[in-house]
């Protein structure tokens, strides 16, 4: 494997509420290779979105990056200077926010807001800017994109405006984009289009993606490899087709066997019992532990990281591999 | 996209569904072209005091006067054609209000937007202010500015701009905030982009509308209050008289009969007060979604 482009080590972000500390991300790892994409998986309030905006450094108070180090091309980003950090931002990385209609401005053309894009880094002249604007917007699968640049956003459909969050995203070239649900508002056919144009774009350009979402049917259509979210920890990381075959965390097994595409017709969808336990008040050991079948008295332990080849897990009893599920 | 559906025809096509509304946007303009071209359509120039004989004053509507020429409004007590006052009156009004309504429209847009853009203590101190500034009437804070500025018209406009910068500030404030939480601008903000841009082609833009709303009801408003302060005796010189003090010149002769002073500059007042509000509203409605058809 080439030098990774992005290299997550042991990061962990933060809460100090008044209510007490909320351990949103606590000790994610994960490397990117270039035109990789990685899958962030994870229930609501997993912290996939805390540890996406925490590679940005977007974190605002009360959150902070407590530990840990964002490795991008070889520079640490998370004891960079704000300056530094917002001239690397939209160049280097850049991010596609879930919602596209609050990511554009509504009074200012798409052509006028993707110069401000362009110009935040750069100084190019009009012309020149268009082009690359228009060249982008084409890539992304936008027709006649010359005309499209006078439109507004309130002209394009939302599938069409993710679209040039995405163009714009893609501005400077950047090394990393993280997206963000690019896709929860979306139709399910655009969302397929957009992930097969996404796809595509990564492995043209080299850039690496970190695709967040729940959805875990969506995100493995696209993604190289999968990281499963819980609690603020990745469980379970490997390669997709692996990982979908051959889970061993007892949470990626329960959220695979609730993909309606597993179950059979009229029967009831496999759900996994109980809810995402509080941030603020885990259940020591394994947080996973309290809706878990194959919980022990060992698992009050923090259960270490077991590493397999090109994955890795993290539970004292893994699907697949010393025990068979208890009948 | 761009022939036949540009924001301002669709506009103008909404607006054009409001019959009262044209009628008072005619009027509008109308008013203000007399204003304009007052000198042009007065039969006299009333600030010339050797045009003015006292031999005609205070006489009735439809009166000869020396100059030879039919006084249609009558005469005020200093001999002047009304009519041709009232022209040169509503300039001298319109150009105060359109004065202070626009520096007001600048001032306050601009504190506005940075109170909402850097927020903190910087905003904490510019919207206290403006509280504080709005807890007082309009009327008040003009009347002491004047009585300590004295007499003039950048004197008058400084005190009208001092009392009603607050409503664009809060204005501006509101619009600016609730833009500045949405991602295009954490997006911007988060990126190498200078501040003066991100608060110019982002923000602004976005707080247009309901300053639009704002600034003609404070135009029509910076009008009235010009003319109270005029009718009060501490608006501009005798010698130019704007509408509030035709009508403050008029008053005392109201109960003797001679109504004429003070009545149709009163009426070209409520006129161009009424139109302009008129047009506010529909200008308002047509902003606002909730009441879009």
């Amino acid at each position: 494997m080439t030098d990774p482009v992005l290299s997550v080590r042991d990061l962990r972000t933060h809460f100090f509420t008044r209510a007490g500390v909320v351990k949103a991300v606590d000790g994610v790892s994960f490397d990117l290779a270039a035109g990789e994409i990685l899958g962030l998986v994870g229930e609501s309030g997993s912290g996939k979105t805390v540890t996406g905006f925490s590679i940005l450094g977007l974190i605002d108070a009360p959150g902070r990056i407590v530990e840990g180090s964002v490795m991008l091309n070889g520079t640490e980003l998370t004891s960079l200077p704000e300056a530094q950090l917002r001239a690397r931002r939209g160049r280097d990385i850049s991010m596609v926010f879930q919602d596209p209609i609050a990511t554009l401005n509504p009074m200012l053309t798409i052509g006028q807001q993707m110069r401000l894009a362009i110009n935040a880094h750069e100084k190019l002249g009009r012309r020149a800017a268009e082009a690359r604007a228009a060249e982008l917007l084409t890539q992304v699968g936008i027709p006649s994109a010359e005309a499209r640049l006078r439109s507004y956003p309130h002209e394009f459909s939302g599938g069409m405006r993710q679209r040039v969050a995405i163009a714009i995203a893609l501005l400077h070239r950047p090394s990393v984009i993280v997206a963000d649900e690019p896709t929860t508002a979306l139709d399910v056919s655009i969302q397929a289009q957009i992930l097969y144009q996404m796809r595509d774009l990564a492995a043209q350009t080299g850039t690496a993606l970190i695709w967040i979402s729940h959805d875990l049917a969506v995100v493995s259509s696209l993604a190289t490899r999968l990281a499963v979210m819980y609690a603020g920890r990745i469980v379970e990381q490997g390669p997709t087709a692996t990982l979908l075959r051959d889970p061993r965390h007892p949470y990626t097994a329960g959220l695979i066997a609730s993909l309606p595409a597993t179950s059979k017709p009229g029967e009831p969808l496999a759900q996994i019992p109980g809810t995402t336990p509080s941030l603020l008040s885990l259940p020591p050991g394994c947080p996973f532990a309290p809706r878990c079948a194959r919980q022990t008295p060992a698992c009050t332990e923090e259960p270490a990281l077991t590493i397999e080849a090109d994955r890795g897990w993290r539970c004292f009893h893994p699907v697949g591999q010393m025990h068979e599920e208890p009948a | 996209m761009s022939d036949q559906s540009t924001p301002l025809r669709r506009f103008w096509a909404e607006f054009r569904e409001n019959k009262v509304a044209v009628v008072a946007l005619v009027v509008m303009v109308l008013m203000g072209l007399l204003a304009l071209f007052a000198s042009v359509v007065s039969p006299q120039n009333p600030y010339d005091l050797a045009n003015l004989s006292l031999m005609d004053s205070r006489r009735p509507p439809g009166f000869v006067g020396s100059g030879g020429y039919t006084h249609l409004l009558g005469t005020d007590p200093q001999g002047r054609d009304l009519l041709s006052a009232i022209f040169y009156g509503l300039r001298i009004s319109i150009q105060i209000g359109l004065a202070a309504g626009f520096v007001s429209l600048t001032i306050g847009t601009f504190l506005g937007i940075l109170a909402a853009y850097l927020g903190g203590r910087i905003e904490t101190l510019i919207m206290r202010m403006v509280d504080l500034q709005l807890s007082f009437p309009a009327i008040l804070l003009a009347l002491v500015i004047v009585a300590m500025l004295g007499q003039g018209k950048a004197q008058l406009i400084g005190a009208l701009v001092a009392a009603q910068y607050a409503y664009f500030a809060r204005t501006a404030y509101g619009a600016a905030k609730a833009e500045r939480g949405k991602d295009y601008i954490e997006a911007a903000v988060a990126t190498p982009l200078s501040t003066r841009l991100v608060m110019l082609r982002h923000l602004l833009p976005n707080c247009t509308p309901p300053l639009i709303v704002v600034a003609t009801v404070q135009i029509a408003n910076s009008i009235s209050l010009e003319a109270t302060l005029s009718f009060l005796g501490l608006g501009l010189p005798v010698t130019e008289p704007s509408l509030g003090m035709l009508i403050s010149n008029g008053f005392p002769y109201m109960m003797s009969g001679r109504y004429w002073i003070s009545v149709y500059p009163g009426v070209a007042l409520i006129i161009l007060i009424v139109a302009i509000n008129i047009v506010g509203d529909q200008v308002r409605d047509q902003f606002n979604p909730r009441l879009r058809r």
